[in-house]
């Protein structure tokens, strides 16, 4: 209209111009803010210095952590993180080696008896600040473990040992426990009773040795750092900034120090989140990876080498056996056992990958006298039958004298595979035998305390091995086991589980562990659903990775590097 | 000025209050606790362990002793990481958190404040176009998504180019922090966008812009001082509540690109039940999100004189 007036257009061109400036200006200013950030966080920062997964010319070996380790007092250390970690820099009497068979540790040679066991620690055993690693490490460490103010979870497992449950349950003193230094390098065990299987529970994590003096200087912060620990194993750790890295490296000290060809072991990354990891691993920054069912397409599109590994957890329905609740009836646990299709749920409704069909209480990874257990003693096969399935609820009907069946309730954790499970359950019973199933849908703790005070009817459960032997699962559903959250009490059962704890006999061992097995399918105390399994992927170059079902699982320790 | 700063200080620490009462009783009423575990562990145990963490009081003693503690600054030792303090937990986790928190704010505000100028500039015409379409996607997806697109694509891009162009997780470097940080700061830069775009559209039809122009002012200054500044202010008012969010809800970023923060442990400890992170994370997380809100109130009578007046 007139010249006065700006004409909109030059505005928004000058207006522009001064945005573009601005813009400008707030690129410089954060990269200056970036900069400034990461020095002052440069105390927290971990990964920046990370090398590739494998790499030949350090000899390192990179991977991630699931979780910060949450305990490396190995006094008191119960999960799989910390046992994974304390497994590569702590060493017992025994060890397993690469092939899975027991090795000698910090023993060089051993002799159990029925009543007693006697240890010789080889002469060059030693902690990383150069002190031998002597007979009344173990002593100190035993007592540390059964003594009731330490609190120790995994106390159980040194029950086998003269006086231990007495002293953990604070009836007599820690000194009263049958352990014994000889001299400084004869360790000499008094036994509770005959057991079959002490050297396989010698090679565990709570019968790790501590050094007193050292254990004592830390003010009660033992195993807190990388500074409060002492180490006898093929690892130290060097750097330890929680929640975020974890790294170890060669120990001067080991004894087997020429058997381990890798020089630093190191793990920048801590997360769970399996697309993080399976980026980090197509990135060539970490050594492996496990796959989920999403991402097992990709892997076999790029050729990579897959790995099967069975993680020797078996899940399983467990019904409330407690007295009111109609899950207490056979008929009615024996239809939902022909109501119910393992296979179908494994490879129709999880697919996850590695996943077998449970069929057993027993896994199939357990050996038995010569060869598996499951071999030797195969599990009565379990069929899909809705005919048979509606048979025994008419009979459960009967016997229970109900009209119809109130609706049952489900306990199941919060996760996408019990989800799944549940969901298939609740469909499954309510079309052949028209049940109705309730899910109660908790988180893990909760979970765990409903089931302990029987809020359910039927729980989503499931169990890992503390120890490589049968009686792990086998003592399970004894009517004394506090881990029998459905109160299963069966005298048959108890006495096939008391001739596996007290034989020496693998052959009477097993044979029990058959009848315990016939008994669990014969009276449907469970109704396995599935073993867990897992497939993963190595970088090609990273040869003889170990992974065990009852110890350090992955086991880098006879890890080398191959060239291209 | 003084007394409206005393007075929004108490309502600060009571609503602090609040807040650890309220979750001390909702995670005193859930089923299970700290000590449950999958192994069933012997009564003798669980007793030690009970006494050794004070669980063997009643419920009402436990919070009065819990209290006591929080006056002190003490907030406990974790039941999960069992030799840390939940003190050293959030000393040593919160700055990363902080750190990141920080950059992405800074992302969105200034993203927020360039790209709503620009489209109200440009109002109705191709780069409004494009951004009002990128707005709604960045307010609609959620950061996971964008977290884990945001991933795949330096990991596709590395591999495309052979060398490592941005680190695919992990924490320590410059480097690190860029895309983290432009991720978690998406939803609130798409948020910002518009509100600065229809804030400036007020502000340009309005007198004074009207009276700069008849006067003769340069477009520069009306642009910068008359526009700009004024449309900036709502801008401000959401920024406080937008920080402790972000600083807050990195969990799912931090889960990941694998960095350190804070956010994890506030999600898993609920997970785990462990008593003192789950309190110490939200009466920390509490007063700080109550801290950033006073901090922008004051800061909003300071620039505007009329909500003093109140």
């Amino acid at each position: 209209m007139s010249e006065i007036i700006d004409r909109p257009d030059s505005f928004t061109r000058t207006a522009g111009r001064q945005l573009l400036l601005f813009a400008l200006l707030s690129v410089g200013g954060i990269a200056l803010l970036m900069v400034v950030l990461s020095w002052a966080s440069s105390l927290t920062g971990s990964s920046a210095g990370a090398s590739s997964g494998v790499d030949p010319a350090t000899r390192t070996i990179t991977a991630t952590l699931r979780e910060e380790p949450p305990q490396l007092n190995s006094t008191r250390a119960t999960d799989q993180v910390s046992g994974m970690v304390l497994g590569h820099v702590m060493e017992g009497l025994l060890r397993y080696d690469e092939n899975n068979q027991l090795a000698p540790g910090m023993a060089e040679r051993w002799q159990i008896g029925e009543r007693d066991a006697t240890f010789w620690l080889r002469p060059d055993a030693r902690w990383s600040n150069g002190d031998p690693v002597t007979a009344h490490d173990f002593v100190f460490a035993w007592r540390l473990v059964l003594d009731p103010q330490n609190a120790s979870e995994y106390a159980f497992i040194l029950y086998p040992i003269r006086n231990a449950e007495a002293i953990n349950n604070g009836k007599l003193p820690v000194t009263a426990l049958g352990v014994e230094a000889l001299d400084e390098r004869t360790l000499h065990v008094e036994l509770e009773r005959p057991i079959a299987y002490f050297d396989k529970l010698v090679a565990y994590n709570t019968y790790l040795p501590v050094q007193q003096a050292f254990y004592e200087s830390t003010n009660g912060r033992y195993g807190a750092d990388h500074d409060t620990l002492l180490y006898n194993g093929p690892f130290t750790i060097t750097r330890w900034v929680h929640g975020a890295h974890v790294r170890m490296e060669k120990n001067p000290y080991y004894w087997g120090r020429d058997r381990i060809r890798i020089d630093v072991l190191d793990f920048p990354y801590i997360t769970s989140d399996p697309n993080a990891i399976l980026n980090l691993f197509k990135d060539r920054k970490i050594a492996y990876t496990t796959l989920t069912e999403e991402n097992l397409g990709e892997a076999l599109a790029q050729r990579w080498h897959l790995h099967r590994f069975m993680d020797g957890s078996v899940f399983f329905v467990e019904f409330n056996h407690r007295p009111g609740r109609i899950t207490g009836n056979r008929n009615l646990r024996k239809a939902m056992q022909f109501a119910l299709d393992p296979s179908e749920l494994v490879y129709k409704v999880i697919k996850q990958p590695g996943y077998l069909p449970g069929e057993s209480l027993f896994p199939i990874w357990l050996k038995g006298v010569e060869h598996p257990f499951r071999q030797e003693y195969p599990a009565p096969p379990r069929r899909f039958d809705p005919v048979e399935a509606r048979r025994y609820l008419e009979l459960a009907r009967h016997e229970l004298g109900l009209e119809r069946f109130p609706p049952l309730v489900l306990l199941s954790g919060d996760n996408p595979v019990a989800n799944k499970q549940a969901e298939y359950y609740q469909a499954a019973l309510k079309k052949t035998l028209g049940l109705e199933l309730r899910i109660d849908k908790q988180i893990f703790k909760q979970r765990l305390a409903k089931m302990l005070s029987g809020e359910f009817d039927l729980v989503l459960a499931g169990w890992g091995p503390d120890y490589d032997d049968p009686l792990t699962f086998g003592d399970l559903f004894a009517s004394w086991n506090l881990n029998n959250r459905g109160r299963y009490s069966n005298p048959a059962l108890d006495a096939q589980v008391r001739i596996a704890q007290n034989s020496l006999d693998p052959k009477t061992r097993m044979e029990a562990f058959a009848e315990i097995q016939r008994i669990i399918y014969d009276d449907a105390v469970i109704l396995p659903d599935y073993e867990r399994g897992l497939v993963y992927v190595t970088d090609p170059r990273m040869q003889q990775l170990v992974r065990r079902v009852a110890g350090p699982d992955p086991d880098f320790t006879s890890v080398w590097i191959s060239g291209d | 000025m003084w007394s409206y700063t005393f007075k929004r200080l108490v309502q600060g620490i009571i609503t602090v209050w609040f807040i650890a009462t309220a979750t001390f009783m909702a995670m005193h009423s859930v089923p299970g606790d700290p000590l449950t575990s999958d192994k069933a562990v012997p009564e003798e145990i669980r007793t030690h362990l009970e006494a050794k963490y004070g669980l063997d009081q009643p419920v009402t003693r436990q919070y009065l002793i819990y209290m006591r503690n929080l006056l002190s600054g003490d907030f406990g030792i974790s039941f999960t990481q069992k030799n840390r303090e939940v003190n050293d937990i959030i000393r040593e986790h919160f700055p990363v958190s902080a750190t990141l928190g920080i950059l992405a704010i800074v992302f969105a505000g200034l993203g927020g404040v360039l790209w709503g100028a620009l489209t109200a500039l440009y109002r109705n015409r191709l780069p409004d176009v494009i951004i009002t379409f990128l707005v709604i996607l960045g307010i609609s997806v959620p950061s996971f998504v964008f977290a884990a697109l945001g991933q795949l694509t330096v990991v596709n891009l590395n591999d495309l180019l052979g060398v490592t162009l941005l680190p695919v997780a992990g924490w320590g470097g410059v480097w690190h922090m860029l895309l983290p940080s432009l991720v978690l700061g998406l939803g609130t830069m798409a948020y910002l966008t518009r509100l600065m775009r229809s804030s400036m559209l007020e502000i340009i039809n309005s007198d004074f812009v009207r009276t700069a122009r008849a006067k003769g002012l340069p477009a520069t200054r009306i642009f910068t001082h008359h526009q700009l500044r004024n449309a900036i202010l709502p801008v401000i008012t959401v920024l406080g509540p937008a920080i402790a969010a972000i600083t807050t809800g990195g969990f799912v970023v931090e889960m990941v690109f694998a960095i350190p923060g804070l956010g994890r442990f506030f999600v898993q400890a609920v997970q785990q039940l462990d008593y003192t992170v789950i309190m110490g994370t939200t009466v920390f997380y509490g007063a700080f999100l109550v801290f950033m809100v006073i901090v922008v109130d004051l800061l909003y009578a300071w620039i505007d004189p009329r909500v003093r007046l109140e």
